[in-house]
């Protein structure tokens, strides 16, 4: 129990997917300019990531006991990308309403490089406090814990945004440099947080 | 004619160092870009290995461009690019293993780098095999020059190294004696400074790319070209489809798909056709952007020192002299390269930007190549889908 807490707080705040792994920056800058847009892009990529998750963790099992662990690339592009679009059509065809709230996410979601990121991590497990393998369930709340770091950090960088359209911005920083100054700002009190898996007794 | 096109290859080649950098022009691939600038030795080595991705995966796509259906296009790319980085991941796990552990999950993640699913979409599924390859090394050079500058802005800085580590990734093939890159730590120590570690953390990697961004929109902006937008999906081979979202080539919501119509109903009123009116409204906004630019330009020396002066300060309180004159140096050949292929195109755009023309002709000359990222790549059949729509709207009223 006390790992899985960790891995939430790791994930959320610790280690967090967008402000101090670089995973899935552009939709970070794309798409976090109005706070509703935030929240239906990080659902979808919680959503899609926890699907992804479940897809490529028994394929993997798969690969691996046919020794062919180098087209672990290829094979989970590929079936995140056509799982995405099969989602797309079931959502669309019989559950209307979540398609009208995350539909038009998932097509962009299919090439973010958090979903396949936290895939690949997930079975190459490189974090940095587990020496073990993650199972099945330890893969799915790690990847729970990376979207819902991403939801956090859109939706603070959203607040953020808003904030910036008012603000009188000296005119060379105007647009992109004035909104990366921020998230590195963003990203700064974030690493407040460094220690607590620790300081929990959690590790 | 051979001069010509040998022109046009250079063109080619060059327009990706500067004048479209993937990195600071396009905003392609800022996830690698942050990720991998720790240091100048892991820069250089993801630049080189997405280069080599790059080139082979444009040869292959532009060799195979017509026999790829319309719209099975985006699964048949992301399946050549992965052998690719597939065939790169098993090289350098073999060759530099060293990188292979410093670049960790960003290596396979070469797959969803934007610039070159991008690149495929927008250039070499268009051109012939060679200027492909061509494009793909140019961009591929942009990137790494981009990986470069970063990199040694932020190890200089935070780690107060240059090059460190070149060792282990090199020295089983080039004998480098015992040079392990440059160490200016004891000699900082010496003064009584230590390095600012906080630029080798995730924090400082987001202030130097937006300083680095800040200073290529100048560079830009005395070229005469428009500072980098921020398109989070312009690399995203599905831009084509959220295109009918989109504001500003912006990824946005339905909401905001809604809100555009309400403001065209409200505002369109007695006129009949509100579908042509949005996608005027939104070419007018970027085009008067772009105007504004060259037109504030002339009056705009005043205000453009004191704001070199308040960036020079910015980074001056960070930076030492050498660090400094590396950076110029770099800065310098960056310019020096840019400025003849820049040159030429700017005299080619200057008609488009100028007020003469009414914006009726204005609209007809808007899909500007030379600075969209992704042309026009909006298939056929989604267009006439969204014609349809807009006439039944239009019925509707």
């Amino acid at each position: 129990m006390k790992f899985y807490i960790a891995l939430l707080v790791m994930g959320i705040l610790t280690q967090n997917f967008v402000l101090s792994k670089f995973l899935g920056i552009c939709p970070f800058l794309g798409v976090s300019k109005k706070l509703n847009t935030a929240v239906g892009m990080s659902a979808a990529v919680i959503f899609v990531m926890l699907l992804s998750t479940a897809v490529t963790y028994p394929l993997n099992m798969l690969l691996e006991k046919n020794g062919m662990e180098y087209l672990q690339t290829i094979v989970f592009i590929l079936v995140i990308a056509a799982l995405v679009q099969m989602v797309e059509i079931v959502l669309k065809k019989y559950m209307k309403p979540l398609y009208n709230a995350l539909g038009i996410y998932l097509p962009l979601i299919t090439t973010n490089c958090a979903v396949l990121g936290v895939v690949i991590l997930n079975i190459d497990n490189i974090g940095i406090y587990s020496a073990q393998n993650y199972g099945f369930l330890h893969s799915m709340v790690n990847s729970f814990a990376a979207g819902a770091g991403f939801m956090l950090a859109m939706v603070l960088f959203a607040g953020v945004r808003s904030r910036l359209e008012t603000a009188d911005v000296p005119k060379g920083l105007q647009g992109l440099p004035i909104t990366l100054v921020s998230a590195s700002i963003v990203s700064l009190s974030f690493l407040g947080f460094g220690g607590i898996v620790e300081g929990m007794g959690l590790m | 004619m051979a001069e010509k096109q040998k022109k046009s290859y250079v063109k080619e080649l060059t327009k990706g160092f500067l004048k479209e950098n993937p990195v600071l022009r396009l905003v392609l691939g800022t996830c690698p870009t942050l990720a991998t600038s720790t240091s100048v030795v892991n820069g250089i080595g993801m630049g080189i290995a997405a280069t080599i991705v790059l080139i082979c995966s444009n040869v292959a796509i532009s060799a195979l461009r017509k026999v790829i259906p319309e719209k099975a296009r985006i699964p048949a790319y992301i399946v050549i690019i992965a052998s690719f980085v597939t065939m790169v991941q098993m090289l350098v796990k073999a060759f530099v293993p060293a990188l292979d552990a410093s670049l960790g999950v960003f290596l396979p993640l070469i797959v969803v780098n934007c610039i070159i699913l991008g690149r495929a979409e927008a250039y070499a599924s268009k051109n012939p095999v060679l200027l492909s390859a061509i494009d793909g090394l140019g961009m591929g050079i942009g990137f790494t020059a981009a990986l470069f500058v970063m990199g040694t802005v932020r190890e200089i800085i935070g780690g107060g190294t240059f090059l460190t580590g070149i060792d282990t990734m090199l020295g089983a093939y080039i004998d480098l004696g015992t040079f392990t890159g440059f160490d200016f730590t004891e000699e900082l120590a010496e003064i009584g400074l230590a390095p600012m570690t906080l630029f080798i953390l995730p924090a400082g990697g987001f202030f130097v790319f937006g300083m680095l961004m800040a200073l290529a929109n100048k560079l830009a902006e005395r070229k005469g070209l428009k500072s980098a937008t921020l398109n989070g999906c312009s690399g995203c081979p599905h831009a084509s489809f959220c295109k009918q979202f989109s504001e500003n080539g912006e990824c946005s919501s339905k909401e905001a798909e809604a809100e555009i119509k309400k403001e065209e109903k409200t505002e369109e009123g007695s006129e009949g056709k509100p579908a042509e009116k949005t996608e005027e409204k939104t070419e007018v906004k970027t085009e008067v952007k772009a105007e504004e630019k060259t037109e504030t330009k002339p009056e705009e020396k005043p205000e453009e020192k004191t704001e070199e002066k308040a960036e020079e300060k910015a980074e001056e309180k960070a930076e030492e002299k050498a660090e400094e004159k590396v950076e110029e140096k770099v800065e310098e050949k960056a310019e020096i390269t840019a400025e003849a292929p820049a040159k030429a195109p700017a005299v080619n755009n200057q008609p488009q930007n100028s007020r003469k023309k009414n914006r009726k002709k204005k609209k007809k000359t808007a899909p500007q190549p030379d600075f969209s990222p992704l042309p026009e790549v909006i298939p056929e059949f989604i267009k006439k889908d969204i014609e349809k729509k807009k006439e039944q709207e239009g019925n509707e009223e």
